[in-house]
């Protein structure tokens, strides 16, 4: 009797959705799309020769960033620790290079050994031994940071290291903040080299005469983008190279996907570990010393949001592939002078991570980001 | 000189945490006259030690109970977001821009009363009431329906909120001119803007404060809470800076020129007494407590511990996720909105995402998942950072700001070293422990209960 009571008042379960709102979502998404296309497209129209600065300008920035975010998804990859003191290895590399070519004129150093030497093979030389000496200074650092902060807690719980790696990002910055460090003010940059700059309108390429302005349709850009974009592309094809190709970067792979079984294959962990920090490093110090080159002013707080935005760029890419961080870091790059360009200067940090957050809601494991456990 | 002072520091915190050991074992214990006498005996403590003056200042001077009122705004907020990390295991780094929305809230509700305008607490009280029928009717309607997916349910919030919003200030806008009047100005307050009607404004606005953050945080959190750990830990963080950003800018983005974007807020009502702070640092540890001892709380353990298993035991993962992020972000407003009104000044510096790490160090020192290692690790770390290093350091030059964070990372480094699983462990201290339940005839795990 009861029974029977029971089965008419409830419905029998139905497990299929009755009415799919799916669509509400997927218009929401479009809808949003169509919007910053149409600001866009609008924008576009208006000036298109102002457009086309603002996306080099973004390039730039994107180059930059995809340096400094290999670091961060190389060791995320690995160790699944946020290494927040990436960015200060990034802003150390950057007052080393300073130092270096301010207070000791080094990147004229090939000039005092060989009197001979055509000017601008010196100057090339002079800053590639700029950048190489602030990358081993920050492959020094970051290896010792890697050593006595981190290693310790590679059993402990992720907390406890992801803790420790913001205080050892607080101390670089407090600490370089200190008045005989490098001192918490501004500084101006001096660049190792002079700039060159172009322009592009309807007739073709001329350079840019010093103390004279571009016309005002005209695309700019300079010698500085130019190298930021090339050694950008080196250093990605470099890593891809050392990733797929080489002994290390296969061991690389095995400790990202499987640490005991890693080691029980005989790969020494620790050392993997330490070279990925390591290499990690050196590209920091390398877009360090580039950052500043371009954007001309350092500071010991220099390296905290770049830092991060180079981190949101690899979670946008697919945090632990190459690639994802590389394309990621071109998307934050876009994002932040579009902003810049067309929205207002202090929405930029805000609209970079709305970015992101939308990017997350579509794909929760980035745009090249593997379901799991997958590198490069 | 200095060496007194130390010696004098030390025996602070340790009275501090006396105190706090004090008043969670008088309020755990069993006779309700006793827990009544003894939060009474404690308020007036720590109330006499203000007022009552030795030589030539009060126990607590002016800076120590600066202290205090600072660590009892740090305790809602950390407790929050313990319940978040350490209770349901969700990274979470938005606990700052919380505390900053409640702070902001808060502030602006009384700025406004005083001088005048009732729509702050019209529009936010409507907004807030509206908002939680609105979400809560929403989410009857959506589950009747199954799989929606999430973005569409976060549609329907979002353009809900809209409308909420707009339905407020519209309310609020054509009620004004009616109170507004009894309010006078900043320098004719009128009937309702002083008194006993400030006091119940000031609690309202810290209590709207509270829900209009829980309920952002409920719309944020729907779509993000679906994210694994860490990316949510990097959303939050993101919340975090788009917060502080719309502070730089609430004067020229947002239409808030009392707010005055990067300058700060000035001339917010110095309204938080030490009863006040008392009692809402009582309430958000009380709710805390029952929380976590209840059914709902063994389910948020239950989801940290293994989201597999919860999922088999019937438990709904993201309303569990969703409801203890909820909570926390209520704690974390109510702690702005106390920290607003004892400083009466509010900068966007305040609530950079850098400072936004302190709640998670001071919720990780306490011990993960232990409330009264919370409590006691934001006494004693405000007293610690802000009370002992910045006078100690205070002599060491222009240096003297910046040594204070070169040391404090050291001490951080040392203490994860050390002790990773953070200064307490799980312990908890008298009223916090898990009530002990008789177990039922045939059982025979007793021991399960007991541990909660």
């Amino acid at each position: 009797m009861q029974n029977t009571l029971v089965e008419q008042n409830s419905p029998p379960v139905d497990l299929k959705p009755r009415m799919s709102l799916a669509w509400v979502g997927k218009a929401f998404l479009i809808a949003l799309s169509l919007l910053i296309v149409y600001l866009l497209g609008t924008n576009l129209a208006k000036n298109p020769s102002l457009f086309a600065n603002i996306i080099l300008s973004g390039l730039q920035m994107g180059f930059v960033y995809a340096m400094i975010a290999l670091g961060y998804t190389m060791v995320y990859g690995i160790v699944k620790l946020i290494n927040f003191a990436h960015g200060d290895v990034f802003m150390v590399g950057a007052f080393v290079s300073y130092y270096l070519v301010y207070r000791f004129n080094f990147q004229n150093w090939p000039a005092l050994f060989f009197p001979d030497m055509p000017p601008m093979v010196v100057v090339v030389i002079g800053t590639i031994s700029v950048i190489i000496i602030a990358m081993i200074v920050c492959v020094l650092l970051a290896t010792t940071i890697e050593r006595v902060a981190y290693k310790p807690l590679r059993n402990a719980p992720r907390i406890a290291a992801l803790i420790t790696a913001i205080g050892v990002s607080f101390f670089l910055e407090f600490f370089g903040a200190l008045n005989f460090v490098f001192s918490p003010r501004f500084i101006p940059y001096t660049r190792p080299f002079e700039v060159v700059a172009w322009y592009i309108d309807g007739s073709g390429i001329h350079s840019i005469v010093a103390g004279t302005q571009p016309p005002a349709n005209a695309i700019t850009f300079s010698n500085i983008f130019l190298i930021i974009m090339i050694v950008s592309i080196l250093v990605q094809i470099f890593l891809q190279f050392l990733v797929k190709q080489t002994k290390m970067g296969i061991a690389m792979r095995a400790v990202s996907y499987d640490k005991p079984t890693a080691r029980l294959m005989g790969i020494n962990v620790d050392q993997v570990i330490s070279f990925t920090f390591a290499i990690g490093a050196a590209f920091a110090g390398l877009g360090g010393v580039l950052y500043a080159i371009a954007y001309s002013s350092i500071n010991t707080q220099m390296g905290i949001l770049p830092g991060l935005k180079a981190f949101v760029a690899a979670v946008l890419g697919g945090i632990g592939s190459i690639p994802g961080a590389f394309v990621g870091a071109l998307i934050m790059g876009q994002a932040e002078a579009l902003t810049m360009g067309f929205i207002s200067t202090p929405m930029r940090d805000a609209v970079a991570f709305a970015i992101l957050i939308i990017v997350l809601l579509v794909r929760p494991t980035g745009i090249f980001g593997e379901p799991e456990n997958e590198k490069a | 000189m200095e060496l007194g002072f130390l010696i004098g520091s030390v025996v602070k915190i340790g009275a501090i945490l006396a105190y706090l050991y004090g008043l969670l074992w008088v309020l755990g214990h069993k006779k309700l006259w006793v827990k009544i006498v003894g939060v009474v005996a404690a308020f007036a403590i720590v109330q006499l030690a203000f007022t009552i003056t030795i030589g030539d200042s009060t126990i607590l001077n002016e800076f120590d109970s600066g202290l205090v009122f600072q660590a009892a705004s740090m305790t809602m907020i950390a407790l929050g977001l313990n319940l978040i990390y350490g209770f349901n295991g969700q990274f979470s780094l938005g606990q700052w821009g919380f505390y900053g929305i409640g702070a902001y809230t808060a502030a602006d509700i009384t700025f406004r009363w005083i001088n005048g305008d009732s729509r702050g607490l019209l529009v936010v009280g409507i907004g807030s009431i509206l908002g939680a029928v609105m979400i809560l009717g929403i989410q009857k309607w959506l589950s009747r329906l199954r799989g929606v997916p999430v973005l569409s349910a976060f549609t329907f919030y979002l353009f809900g909120s809209v409308l909420v919003g707009a339905v407020a200030v519209v309310i609020g806008n054509a009620l004004n001119p009616a109170i507004s009047p009894l309010l006078g100005s900043a320098y004719e307050p009128g009937p309702l803007s002083q008194g006993i009607w400030l006091q119940i404004v000031y609690f309202l606005a810290i209590i709207f404060a509270g829900v209009f953050a829980g309920e952002v945080s409920f719309l944020f959190g729907l779509p993000v809470l679906s994210l694994g750990s860490d990316y949510f830990g990097i959303a939050t963080l993101g919340f975090t800076i788009i917060v502080n950003t719309l502070m730089l800018n609430s004067d020229t983005i947002l239409p808030f020129p009392e707010m005055k974007g990067g300058r700060g807020m000035i001339g917010i009502p110095k309204l938080t007494t030490w009863f006040w702070a008392f009692f809402f640092m009582l309430m958000v540890i009380i709710i805390m407590r029952n929380v976590i001892h209840s059914s709902t709380g063994r389910t948020i353990l239950a989801v940290r511990e293994d989201e597999t298993a919860a999922k088999a035991m019937g438990i709904d993962l993201a309303s569990t996720k969703l409801l203890t992020f909820v909570i926390g972000s209520f704690f974390a407003g109510i702690g702005g909105g106390v920290y607003a009104h004892y400083i009466g000044f509010l900068s966007p510096g305040t609530f950079d995402f850098l400072a936004g790490f302190n709640p998670l160090i001071i919720v990780v020192f306490g011990g993960l998942g232990s409330m009264t290692g919370t409590i006691a690790a934001s006494f004693g770390w405000i007293f610690f950072l802000e009370g002992l290093l910045r006078v100690l350091l205070g002599q060491m030059g222009p240096d003297a700001p910046t040594w204070r964070f070169v040391l404090y990372p050291i001490v951080l480094l040392l203490l994860m070293l050390i002790r990773p699983q953070g200064l307490l462990g799980t312990v908890e201290w008298g009223f916090l422990k898990a009530p002990f339940v008789r177990p039922r005839e045939n059982q025979h795990t007793a021991s399960d209960v007991v541990e909660g």
